[in-house]
């Protein structure tokens, strides 16, 4: 395969930023089918249109996903995409590699397909970009007989589970996201590579409220960390800020043009629930009132921790536009514990009760946040049997289409009009 | 696209293998060649079956089952659907039973 005139593309090999076009251009030296990865997207820069043809269903056998089939619409030009499936393949819990593990699937990559990598899929997999239909199942025996890895999920199912890196090296995080997700991961081997849902279903993990890994906005099932008891105040770490011995949000913001700390100003009066004050010289705060929004932690964090009683928040329902507009999601339970010590039975037993009534009621291609939507809230509270709380709402209805189960109404909704007519006449 | 033989009948197939007249075509021969291909080492009744529920399911929709209902017709949970058609419903029995290529997010 004959290098290609890319005029368009050089220019991108420009400028401070680590460069797309240079790193094929490098591996293109070893991999001579990575010259028309270029030339395509030249052509696709050129014409402004994309070069790949509608669809592609291509897999391994045992599974319905895993793999995303894809076929050049020009394969004359570019024989050498003119297959370039991607496959997915799960990593590890936060993205933690030894360079080991790395190289020897680098080295399977390279043995069965273009070399080209996306590190990671948004959804948090390995992508493996291009290969041939002929390749997958060699190279998927490869994958779990000499290294024990599998296939991420693709396809109306359970995708891989991601989550932010935990108690690995944050000293916010409310229980072991990690070890949730890897967990979570394995019980749902099943769901994740055989397709069994009216549409795709994720669960992301983080632990805590600054949401790391983006689960409010990225997964059906989000997991958030979250505290039940006290922040934990260390007075004379207070003091020490307030002092100017520790830069404000872990030195965040050095660099910039901003007066000295002032904790009144940057903390107190931006607390979102006004629930902090200074007296004598120490910081106080009225948990009760406290939402847990994480700045007053963000900015002071040798001074204040979460509490110690962690566990998490679980919001439902997010997805992107497609077809009924953007949603986050949205709370429906406040607080319950995520541990091993139980295999995580509480989580299990949620997302079960969502799946059971899902994939019975759920249309073709609905996801779970449109389904809740179509049937409403207090709908979906009842399906998965969640009592209604105050804090499933940001502000209660204001328009009074209220409806009314039949027994909640004194005397039903049989009605006769003529008893009605013999008090009062047409 | 590419024309395959296979016992004398010829089809009209994309470049993943799926009839790109559809059912039209479908014929013995073509239950025997995606065998071949999809890892199917024995056709039995149970396999009739799920392909006659996706064809009589096509015919009268224009779409495919979802999954679910795939199971609910034939009585076959997705696992064992698994085990007839080892790259699974769409795949392998869509494939088979001469419906169009599944789409979307796959
Ligand atoms: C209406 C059609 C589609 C919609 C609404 C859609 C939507 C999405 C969404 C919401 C994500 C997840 C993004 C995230 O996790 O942050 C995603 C990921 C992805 N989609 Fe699609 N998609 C569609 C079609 C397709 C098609 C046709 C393909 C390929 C041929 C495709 C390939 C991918 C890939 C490769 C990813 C990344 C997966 C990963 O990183 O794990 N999508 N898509
Ligand atoms: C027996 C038949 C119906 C009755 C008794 C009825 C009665 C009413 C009443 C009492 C109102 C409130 C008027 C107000 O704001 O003061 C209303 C509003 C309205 N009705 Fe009907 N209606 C009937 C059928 C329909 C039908 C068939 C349609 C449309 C297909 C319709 C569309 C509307 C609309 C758009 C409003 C305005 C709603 C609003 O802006 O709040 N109605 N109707
Ligand atoms: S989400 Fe919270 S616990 Fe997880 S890494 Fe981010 S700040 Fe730390
Ligand atoms: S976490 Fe947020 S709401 Fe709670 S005290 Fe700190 S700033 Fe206020």
């Amino acid at each position: 395969m004959a290098k290609h005139e890319t005029p368009l593309l050089d220019q991108l090999e420009s400028g401070p930023w680590p460069s797309f076009v240079t790193d094929i251009k490098r591996q293109a030296e070893k991999k001579p089918e990575c010259w028309d990865i270029l030339g395509i997207l030249e052509l696709s820069f050129k014409e402004r249109i994309t070069h790949w043809k509608h669809g592609g269903i291509v897999g391994v056998f045992g599974y319905g996903g895993g793999i995303v089939g894809r076929y050049a619409d020009v394969p004359e030009r570019f024989p050498g995409v003119e297959h370039f499936h991607t496959i997915r393949v799960a990593q590890p819990s936060s993205k933690y590699y030894t360079s080991k593990n790395l190289r020897q699937l680098m080295n399977l990559w390279e043995k069965h397909g273009s070399g080209m990598t996306n590190f990671h899929g948004s959804t948090g997999d390995v992508i493996l970009l291009g290969t041939r239909t002929e390749n997958l199942e060699p190279f998927f025996w490869d994958l779990t007989h000499e290294m024990g890895q599998d296939l991420g999920g693709s396809g109306s199912n359970l995708r891989t589970p991601a989550c932010c890196l935990g108690t690995s090296r944050c000293e916010w995080a409310c229980y072991d996201t990690q070890e949730a997700c890897h967990s979570l991961t394995m019980h749902y081997q099943d769901e994740i590579h055989r397709p069994a849902f009216p549409y795709k279903f994720k669960f992301k993990f983080s632990g805590c409220p600054n949401d790391c890994v983006a689960a409010i906005a990225r997964s059906d099932v989000a997991v958030i960390g979250t505290w039940k008891d006290d922040i934990r105040i260390d007075q004379a770490a207070v003091k020490g800020y307030m002092a100017n011995e520790f830069p404000a949000n872990g030195g965040a913001f050095i660099g910039r043009e901003w007066d000295a700390f002032d904790i009144q100003k940057e903390v107190i009066d931006l607390c979102p629930t006004n629930c902090m004050w200074m007296e004598d010289g120490e910081l106080k705060i009225d948990d009760a009132e406290c939402t847990r929004c994480m700045h007053c932690i963000n900015v002071m964090p040798r001074a204040l921790r979460p509490g110690a009683q962690g566990g998490a928040s679980i919001c439902v329902g997010a997805k992107a536009p497609i077809l009924d507009g953007a949603q986050f999601a949205t709370l429906i339970l406040p607080f319950i514990p995520v541990t091993k010590d139980n295999d995580f039975e509480e989580l299990i037993e949620f997302i079960e009760s969502i799946w059971d009534w899902w994939m019975e009621i759920g249309k073709n291609r609905e996801r779970v946040g449109e389904t809740m939507q179509r049937v409403g809230l207090p709908t979906f509270l009842r399906a998965v049997g969640v009592e209604a709380l105050p804090q499933h709402v940001k502000y209660p209805r204001e328009n009074p289409y209220v409806f009314w189960n039949e027994e909640e109404v004194e005397g039903g909704f049989e009605r006769d009009v003529q008893e009605f007519r013999a008090r009062h006449a047409a | 696209m590419p024309t395959l033989e296979h016992n004398g009948s010829s089809f009209q197939v994309d470049e993943d293998g799926f009839l790109l007249t559809g059912m039209e075509e479908f014929n013995e021969d073509w239950i025997e060649y995606v065998s071949s291909v999809e890892g199917i080492e024995e056709l039995t009744d149970e396999h009739r079956k799920v392909i006659d529920s996706l064809q009589e399911y096509y015919k009268k929709n224009g779409i495919a089952p979802m999954v679910r209902i795939l199971s609910k017709t034939t009585g076959f949970p997705l696992k064992r659907i698994y085990e007839l058609f080892p790259s699974g419903p769409g795949k392998g029995a869509c494939k088979m039973a001469g419906l169009p290529k599944p789409t979307g997010c796959v």
